[in-house]
């Protein structure tokens, strides 16, 4: 049988869904087997921080009995899901990653959340991450690390590492992260499968836990570009709740995947090329002449405003945090370190609450903003801002979709950035500037690099161009030599997993 | 004010808008609920939840800037960035730079003009009480936090520095008052804390043009807190100059009980707000659609009332600044009264007469005195001016009229003042004349003092359904005809 | 090179409600600085005339009406918290007042 397969075969999104809605599987059989995979393999990756065991086949219990009663039970019917944990769950612990909220209980759920789950979708857990979303490497999580499935020794990328793991190792079809410098994309590319950050305002944030709130997007995992596709579909769209979702439409993206990329105008970004490993930017070149080979029209263009992304993020983003994580005070929820009065009360939950990146980033964030320096550090970083989007205006003149490098290296050691802050913040340059500038990306898993590590292609479009983004990368998709992408068959999979219960 | 010296003052008031709900979220806007009862997920400030700008919040912000004549702007929302515990997100969400009233001015009743250079949108916070002690800060053993205030709208209507007493001041706050009341966008409730003043206090020598270093005074909650910080504050501030020394540029706290100020700065912490643009709401652009929907509903301005009540009792300009017919002019303006007066004039009814009985005896009763219609209240005052009701017999009348309705005339009857006919009244003189001839005899010889001895008499034995004035004018007839 | 001294950071951190101790503000000091020098390369460009982007995108006027909606319960509310009295939160006492 598969590595991970549905009872029927099913393991795609796609699969799975048609599976359970046909009846050739039940849901509740999905979700079972979805739960001794995690308890089989979760302890050595470390995936996940809270498996909802219970709430889950309650969920595909439900489903079944809407099945049964001849009811729609939505076009992700069946579909495990695993949540970075910075998503809100009404009732299930949302952590951050974090000391300071290690208890904390929403009594809401997420608008992504809500709309998952009236598409058919089932939630399994709530997956790891740097804490608050900070970091590159899933490092920085203070109940420890993720591991790459690829490579146990390596990091799965971060900040949401543990959501791409969990799909790169097979454990789910479909995850969600968020993306405020690369969050998404990062990660997919280290572990070999698709992330896609889609426009500013094309998913709610509502109930996402802010990190840099004109930054962050939520977006999914997948192995696939069509996996991927359903699983932006299941969450797209405007949500009143919040102010800065786009009130509109949502394109048929399916519709786009098999549309071939005839005519399409490729850019392939010459900047990153000098600061990356050959492996990354050969990826991205040899996936330019793909492009080309399928009949697009490629060319490269130059946008040296990209290189100003990574400083001007480096102050937007800490700003934005240190007003954001202002209100983790212990006055009303998480942590408390008490004292004889409120302020130092705040100083020590804070101080104690917080590991040391969030401290860097508000520090930095509190500096950037603070009397004297506005105009210099956050002032100017959204001007500089406007010039990115400017760049990248014109840019967009010429082409329908850009290309570049998705990360500077391959997947790196555990520790071996945890020296310097610098050399992790390195590791977002490519990603970068579409959040600047609001715009839709995603890593496809297009090569293997020398130490037989997948490594991914950046595909960039303008903003509500999803639909030009996913005719290319389901282009790349088919053109990518075998092997680069997950799920990846480990080691300590269990064989009869789903005949025996699995378990260590 | 000591002499030499004047006093310079700018206001900060916030108002807490009428809305049905906050400012970001769909929680009630009411006073008095259960503590953290009127909360969720936005206004707690959780993790995750987002603002969205309430549309009712925004109309009446702008119908503030309406009514104090600003400019109308496109508008960018601040995050305000400070620690407290009252506060959910250790942030306020406030308009900084670009505020959407902005250039407005107010006129009070004496004339004068105080500038407006901003009214602003923002979120209130929650309410701290203070366990242990006094109830105060200072030696409270700790504090407890109701959320249920936190994301009310306010509008923070910041005056230019015009103010030159405490009495302008009081008389600034009541005028801008009226003008929020009259706009529908707040109750006005300064005892529920509908409205809150601050105070910018500085002194300078008398002929300076320049501004003395000023003090922030919090904690101003009644027209008498108000006047008595801005005097304390002024002596303060003078003493310091006459004795050499400088005066902090600082916030000082009101207390109620002493009637001093206080400076609260903790010596280690400048507080720096560090503004930023709130990057999870949009800009505000009112255009003509939001501008038109913001200025109906709003009711007529207390300038406008003003100049209606002064037109309809057709007083003289020197009337206007003072005297009694301005204070009762600004007390039917308070009690709402002012609408009562214009139609009773309009309906026939004297106009000083009108304004004295909706200022004096209607005013005991605002709250039906204001249903009362115009037209019988015209009725019944044109009885009195006709002399068929005296003054007593016409407050008696409208005391009833006020609390149960009816017409005038019937109510007069029920109360036995149907006027005496003539001949009634002149049996009545012939009967104090025969009892009385030696007072008859000096009143014919012209001793004016008997007249009122006489007119007593008579109103005596009518038991007072006679009416003064025609007892009088008969009397006078019988005079000049003997 | 040091572009945030110490004193510096231990001021930033009191801003932000971070208690430090002297080792972690002088290594802060540290990495600070060298973000900053990261950050100069933009401190650099020539902006004159280029407006700030605040926001990704040309969004105006999102207004929510002004209808009631369901909130939380006391109880909901106050489930989370580290300390409650007499149905709200409990905090040491508040030394200054609000600023
Ligand atoms: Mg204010
Ligand atoms: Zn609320």
């Amino acid at each position: 049988m598969s590595e991970r397969g549905a009872p029927g075969g099913a393991t795609s999104v796609r699969g799975i869904a048609a599976a359970v809605r046909s009846r050739e599987a039940t849901a509740s059989s999905v979700v079972e087997e979805t739960l001794e995979r995690i308890s089989a393999m979760d302890g050595e990756l470390h995936c996940f921080h809270t498996v909802m065991a219970k709430e889950a086949l309650a969920s595909a219990r439900a489903l079944d009995a809407t099945i049964a009663a001849g009811r729609d039970p939505g076009p992700l019917a069946g579909v495990p899901v695993a949540l970075k944990d910075n998503i809100c769950t009404k009732g299930t612990t949302t952590s951050c990653s974090s000391k300071i909220l290690e208890n904390w209980v929403p009594p809401y759920d997420a608008t992504v959340v809500e709309r998952l789950r009236d598409a058919g979708a089932v939630v399994v857990g709530k997956t790891n991450l740097d804490e608050f979303a900070m970091g590159s490497s899933t490092e920085n999580s203070a109940f420890g690390p993720t591991r790459n499935p690829w490579d146990a020794s390596r990091v799965p990328g971060g900040s949401s590492g543990g959501s791409a793991a969990a799909v790169a190792a097979g454990l789910v079809p479909l995850a969600y992260g968020s993306d405020t410098g690369g969050s998404i994309r990062q990660p997919a590319s280290f572990c070999g499968i698709v992330g896609l950050k889609p426009t500013y305002g094309g998913v709610s944030r509502y109930g996402l836990v802010a990190f840099a709130s004109s930054l962050d997007q939520i977006g999914p995992f997948a192995c696939t570009v069509e996996d991927a596709t359903l699983g932006l579909l299941a969450v797209a769209g405007h949500d009143p709740r919040d102010s800065t979702s786009i009130d509109r439409e949502v394109e048929p993206l399916l519709d786009s995947l098999g549309g071939g990329v005839g005519g399409l105008r490729v850019g392939l970004i010459e900047e990153f090329a000098a600061d990356v490993a050959p492996s990354c930017s050969g990826a991205a070149r040899a996936a330019a002449d793909a492009l080309a080979a399928a009949g697009a029209k490629v060319g490269e263009v130059s946008i040296p405003e990209v290189r100003h992304g990574l400083p001007a993020y480096y102050v937007i983003a800490p700003a934005e945090a240190s007003s954001n994580l202002a209100r983790y005070d212990g006055v009303r929820y998480g942590l408390r370190v008490d004292a004889g009065d409120a302020r130092t009360m705040n100083l020590r939950t804070r101080g104690a609450g917080f590991g040391a990146e969030v401290r860097r980033r508000i520090m930095i964030g509190t500096y950037a903003l603070s009397a004297g320096y506005y105009d210099a550090y956050y002032g100017q970083a959204q001007r500089v801002r406007t010039l990115v989007v400017r760049a990248f205006e014109r840019a967009y003149e010429d082409f329908d979709v850009l290309l570049a490098p998705m990360t500077p290296s391959e997947a790196f050691e555990l520790g071996a950035k945890t020296a310097n802050p610098l050399d992790m913040y390195v590791s977002d340059l490519c990603a970068v500037p579409s959040n600047l500038a609001g715009h839709p990306a995603m890593s496809v898993p297009f090569a293997l690099g020398e130490s037989g590590l997948p490594v991914g292609v950046q595909v960039l479009a303008p903003a509500l161009r999803e639909a030009a983004m996913l005719r290319a990368a389901a282009a790349l998709e088919a053109a990518a030599p075998p092997g680069v992408r997950g799920p990846v068959k480990l080691a300590a999979a269990p064989a009869g997993a789903a005949s025996d219960g699995g378990g260590e | 004010m000591p002499d030499g010296y004047e006093t310079v003052v700018g206001l900060e008031v916030h108002c807490e808008l009428s809305t049905r709900t906050k400012l970001f979220c769909g929680c009630e806007n009411s006073f008095g609920a259960a503590p953290n009862s009127q909360v969720c997920p936005v206004c707690l400030g959780l993790p995750g939840s987002l603002p969205v700008l309430n549309r009712r919040a925004v109309e009446l912000a702008i119908r503030i800037g309406q009514a104090l004549g600003c400019e109308i702007r496109p508008s960018v929302f601040h995050r305000k960035n400070y620690f407290y515990p009252d506060m959910p997100k250790d942030y306020q969400i406030s308009q900084y730079d670009l505020p959407v009233n902005v250039n407005g001015h107010l006129d009070l009743p004496d004339g004068s003009v105080v500038g407006i250079e901003r009214a602003h949108i923002e979120e209130d916070t929650g309410k701290s009480t203070h366990i242990g002690a006094t109830g105060r800060i200072k030696g409270a053993s700790h504090s407890l936090v109701d959320y249920n205030r936190a994301g009310v709208p306010l509008v923070e209507i910041v005056s230019a520095p015009d103010i030159r007493s405490a009495a302008q001041a009081r008389s600034y706050v009541s005028e801008l008052r009226r003008v929020l009341v009259a706009a529908g966008a707040s109750d006005g409730r300064m005892e529920e804390g509908s409205l809150r003043v601050d105070a910018n206090v500085s002194v300078r020598p008398d002929g300076s043009t320049t501004f003395g270093t000023r003090c922030e005074v919090k904690n101003l909650n009644s027209f008498r807190s108000l006047v008595r910080s801005i005097e304390y504050e002024s002596k303060r501030q003078v003493a310091l100059l006459e004795a050499g020394e400088a005066i902090l540029q600082e916030t000082r706290h009101f207390d109620e009980s002493s009637g001093e100020t206080h400076s609260l700065r903790s010596k280690e912490e400048a507080y720096d707000y560090r503004y930023f643009p709130e990057p999870d709401l949009v800009p505000l652009e009112p255009d003509e659609a939001l501008l038109r929907a913001a200025a109906v509903g709003a009711g007529l301005m207390p300038g406008e009332r003003r100049r209606l009540l002064w037109e309809a009792i057709g007083a003289s300009l020197e009337e206007h600044a003072s005297g009694a017919l301005a204070d009762q002019i600004e007390t039917v303006i308070d009690l709402e009264l002012d609408r009562l007066v214009v139609d009773a004039v309009a309906a026939g009814a004297d106009g000083r007469l009108a304004l004295a009985r909706a200022a004096n005896e209607a005013a005991a009763n605002p709250e039906s005195a204001r249903s009362l219609g115009a037209g019988s209240f015209a009725a019944l005052l044109q009885l009195e001016s006709s002399g068929s009701l005296s003054a007593t017999q016409s407050k008696a009348v409208l005391t009833v009229l006020t609390e149960e309705g009816g017409d005038p005339s019937e109510i007069a009857a029920r109360l036995g003042f149907e006027g005496l006919g003539d001949a009634e009244i002149e049996e009545l003189i012939d009967g104090v004349v025969a009892a009385h001839p030696e007072e008859w005899s000096r009143y014919l010889e012209g001793d004016g003092k008997v007249a009122g001895f006489l007119l007593g008499r008579i109103m005596r034995e009518s038991k007072g359904r006679a009416n003064g004035k025609v007892v009088s004018t008969k009397l006078a007839e019988r005079r000049s005809r003997a | 090179m040091s572009r945030i001294s110490v004193e510096e950071v231990r001021h930033v951190a009191l801003l932000a409600r971070l208690e430090l101790s002297d080792d972690e503000l002088a290594v802060l000091s540290g990495e600070l600085s060298a973000l900053l020098d990261h950050v100069e390369q933009i401190r650099r460009l020539d902006t004159s005339g280029v407006p700030p982007t605040a926001h990704p995108l040309p969004m105006r006027n999102v207004l929510r009406e002004d209808e009631p909606r369901p909130g939380l319960s006391a109880a909901e509310a106050l489930a989370a918290a580290p300390a409650v009295e007499d149905g709200r939160y409990s905090v040491p006492s508040i030394l200054g007042d609000e600023p």
